[in-house]
């Protein structure tokens, strides 16, 4: 027995699929949950995540606020545009700030230059409980990481926020099931089965808005452990580091003293995608210094309740 | 940019067989992974003392999954070539992971099949074809593996090939292409073997090669997900439009009311459409006034079943027993009732696919239930849609999905016309 090949019978792209099954999602689970609220950091993922909620709900507004968990260590181009983007849409934004989990002894405070990143978690799980959310909607897509990979559309936690990976709902069809008891949450991934490239592809088609700081700029930067950082208030040269200006642009955005810079001259959408289309190194691995600790970082964060 | 066509896999194989290393070599071969992440591969090798790359180490993200050397629950990769997207759920193979391997299998147009030469289809590889079949897969592309420990022997091919493709047959799979590769050496999974007697695709060749997206065989149904106000006062009805193609103009019918109506305009993501295809998320104006909402059903005739009671096919993951007279949540579609099983009809024995009697369904099996629901559903044969002839038990109290359901009197076993 063999396979002939036969014409595909459709002419949606896979864009136009992966587009319709978000929206599918954010549809599902604000039917099925009574407080959702959408994760936005501002960086590409929530941007086009927010992108397809206001799609949704069009004409209405996304009838969920958005959160921001805001570790204190901002590129304050991010700020800026998650502040232009929730005012241009009319939308309701809740920041829950690590700083103040740190002043309120919550977390320890790693100082300056140390990683906030880890303390997210808490801040996130006490704002999800203090404002009664019972579904949170992220950008994380299952290329970006092995653990990733392994979780469900719609991501179970409970009580305690916390993931237990060897003991997820089963989740077949479409069939999306939100009910959760009383202080158990919900993550909601809309863009699980987007990769890198789907993404840049769909902002270059959709003109989604973004932060400068994704376009080449040019910037004063210093080499650290195999990444390029930004010289800001959060990451001060070092007496043995050169300080070079170069153009450069970011890949993600995450906290301004861990989030590795690329060097680059695309300056457009259509630029961008096609230096994404031939990387060689991943997003996380060429610029999130929170990954590159051990072998199963994500998997252990994810399981204390982090995005 | 140009059109690409989505092909969502699911793999099937016994442990050792060699799935991990085909994924990891597919990935590889084709340019998905990234240097740094190659060499993340390269260092948990070395760590674990098992050579230079352990592909499958690629696919294995977990920490107990690496430790114990097993897959526990699907992982998804994404593999893309210029003809196509490929969503791979890579499915575990251990019989107490099943409830995992459905829920890659579901939503899967094709099964990629693993099996080692030398020992040909074992019986997890069976019980996991046939779910995979019960689950609406039609079309499977059999990479038998490990040719370079046989030395390539056609003859070892051949035989288990014709096993595995009488066994396909038997279960309903329409289309199967055989395989020889070696995914160790990378022989005929991207790139064909040079000088051998095989003159068929690679697996990669075959996937490009496959028939895309499954298509229901029922006309045009699209569940209310969502009730959209309009500025001007109207409403209109949201949903993830499936079966076959709207366009205005077109006599609709609401279900379970049975209210006859006219599509007055189509919005999708991009705009107002004409006309729009199965697959996409819209919103459609009726031009009468009606009082539908989420859970409701828009269909094209011929019209669903509308019934508060039907037989179904179900696949039982809670580790209690499901007992006759259980009463449940379901999900169906974009519709929640309340449902009690109130016969159970028997249970299959997956080797033989006979149903034999039984007085309760344990962790894993599946069986054929009659399910009575407090409110009317519309429904289809699951074999001629699987979105609205399947459906989901859940638990009263914990809220756990615990079984996964096909509609259908035939859902159990071949159908005789395929
Ligand atoms: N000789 C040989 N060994 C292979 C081949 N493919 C896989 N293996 C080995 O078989 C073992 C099991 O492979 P793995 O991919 O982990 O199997 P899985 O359990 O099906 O995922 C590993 O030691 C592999 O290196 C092959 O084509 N030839």
């Amino acid at each position: 027995m063999s396979i002939a090949p036969t014409p595909t019978n459709t002419h949606l792209d896979h864009l136009d699929l992966l587009e319709a099954h978000a929206i599918y999602i954010l549809r599902e689970v604000v039917a099925e949950c009574e407080r959702p609220v959408l994760l936005f950091s501002g960086g590409k993922d929530s941007a086009v995540l927010l992108h397809l909620a206001v799609k949704a709900f069009w004409p209405q507004l996304p009838p969920f606020p958005v959160m921001h968990v805001d570790t204190g260590h901002n590129f304050d181009e991010v700020l800026e545009f998650r502040d232009h983007t929730v005012e241009r849409l009319g939308l309701r934004l809740v920041v829950a700030s690590v700083q103040e989990s740190i002043d309120r002894g919550r977390v320890a405070d790693p100082g300056l230059l140390g990683s906030r990143n880890r303390l997210q978690s808490v801040t996130l799980l006490d704002a999800i409980e203090a404002h009664g959310f019972d579904a949170a909607f992220g950008g994380a897509r299952r290329d970006e990481d092995k653990a990733r990979a392994k979780e469900r559309v719609l991501s179970f936690r409970d009580s305690f926020g916390q993931w237990d990976p060897k003991a997820q709902r089963p989740e077949l069809w479409n069939l999306y099931q939100g009910r959760v008891n009383p202080g158990e949450h919900l993550r909601a991934f809309p863009l699980s089965d987007w990769t890198e490239l789907d993404v840049w592809r769909y902002i270059e088609r959709e003109d989604v808005e973004l932060p400068s700081i994704y376009f080449a700029h040019h910037r004063d930067v210093v080499e650290r452990q195999g990444m390029l950082l930004a010289v800001s208030q959060f990451v001060e040269p070092r007496s043995d580091e050169v300080v070079t200006r170069e153009s450069v642009r970011f890949r993600t955005v995450g906290d301004a003293n861990l989030t590795g810079a690329v060097r680059s001259r695309a300056a457009t959408l259509a630029d961008i995608v096609a230096e994404v289309a031939t990387a060689t190194v991943s997003e996380r691995g060429a610029t999130r210094g929170d990954d590159r600790f051990s072998e199963t970082a994500m998997e252990d964060r994810k399981r204390e309740g982090y995005f | 940019m140009t059109t690409s066509d989505l092909l969502r896999l699911a793999t099937v194989g016994s442990v050792d067989d060699g799935k991990s290393t085909l994924i990891g070599r597919l990935l590889v071969d084709t340019r998905q992974l990234f240097d740094d992440q190659l060499h993340a591969v390269a260092e948990a090798s070395e760590r674990r003392g098992v050579g230079d790359l352990d592909l499958s180490f690629v696919t294995d993200g977990l920490r107990a999954e690496r430790e114990q050397g097993i897959t526990i629950d699907v992982a998804y990769r994404y593999a893309s070539t210029p003809t196509r997207k490929f969503i791979i759920a890579d499915c575990p193979g251990h019989v107490q992971y099943t409830r995992n391997m459905a829920t890659g299998a579901s939503t899967a147009d094709l099964a990629l099949v693993v099996l080692n030469v030398a020992h040909g289809v074992k019986e997890q590889t069976r019980r996991h074809l046939t779910i995979a079949a019960l689950l609406g897969v039609r079309q499977a592309v059999v990479a038998i593996n490990k040719m370079d420990l046989v030395n390539w022997s056609r003859e070892a091919y051949t035989s288990v090939a014709d096993e595995v493709e009488t066994l396909c047959r038997d279960l309903g799979y329409r289309r199967v292409q055989t395989i020889p590769i070696s995914a160790l050496e990378g022989d005929n999974v991207a790139e064909r073997r040079s000088d051998c007697w095989y003159d068929g695709p690679s697996v990669l060749q075959a996937l490009e090669a496959v028939p895309g997206r499954d298509e229901a065989s029922t006309s045009a149904r699209l569940p209310i997900q969502w009730v959209l106000r309009q500025p001007g006062g109207g409403r209109t009805y949201a949903g993830l439009l499936n079966g076959s193609r709207l366009r205005v103009g077109d006599e609709v019918t609401l279900w379970p009311a049975g209210v006859t109506t006219r599509i007055r305009g189509i919005s999708t993501p991009g705009g107002s459409r004409s006309e729009v295809d199965p697959g996409l998320s819209i919103d459609l104006d009726l031009a009468d006034e009606t009082d539908a909402g989420r859970g409701d059903l828009i269909a094209l005739d011929p019209a669903p079943t509308v019934t508060k009671e039907f037989r179904a096919t179900v696949c039982w993951f809670a580790d209690g027993p499901l007992v006759s007279g259980a009463r449940l949540r379901l999900k169906h579609t974009t519709k929640s009732t309340r449902a009690r099983v109130s016969a159970l009809e028997g249970v299959m024995d997956l080797d033989h696919i006979t149903l034999s009697p039984a007085d309760r369904l344990v962790t894993n099996d599946i069986g054929v239930v009659q399910i009575q629901c407090a409110d009317f559903l519309c429904v289809d044969d699951y074999r001629d849609n699987r979105m609205t002839g399947s459906f989901v038990l859940i638990d009263e109290v914990s809220h756990a999905t615990v079984a996964a359901g096909m509609i259908g009197e035939g859902a159990f076993g071949p159908r005789p016309d395929l």
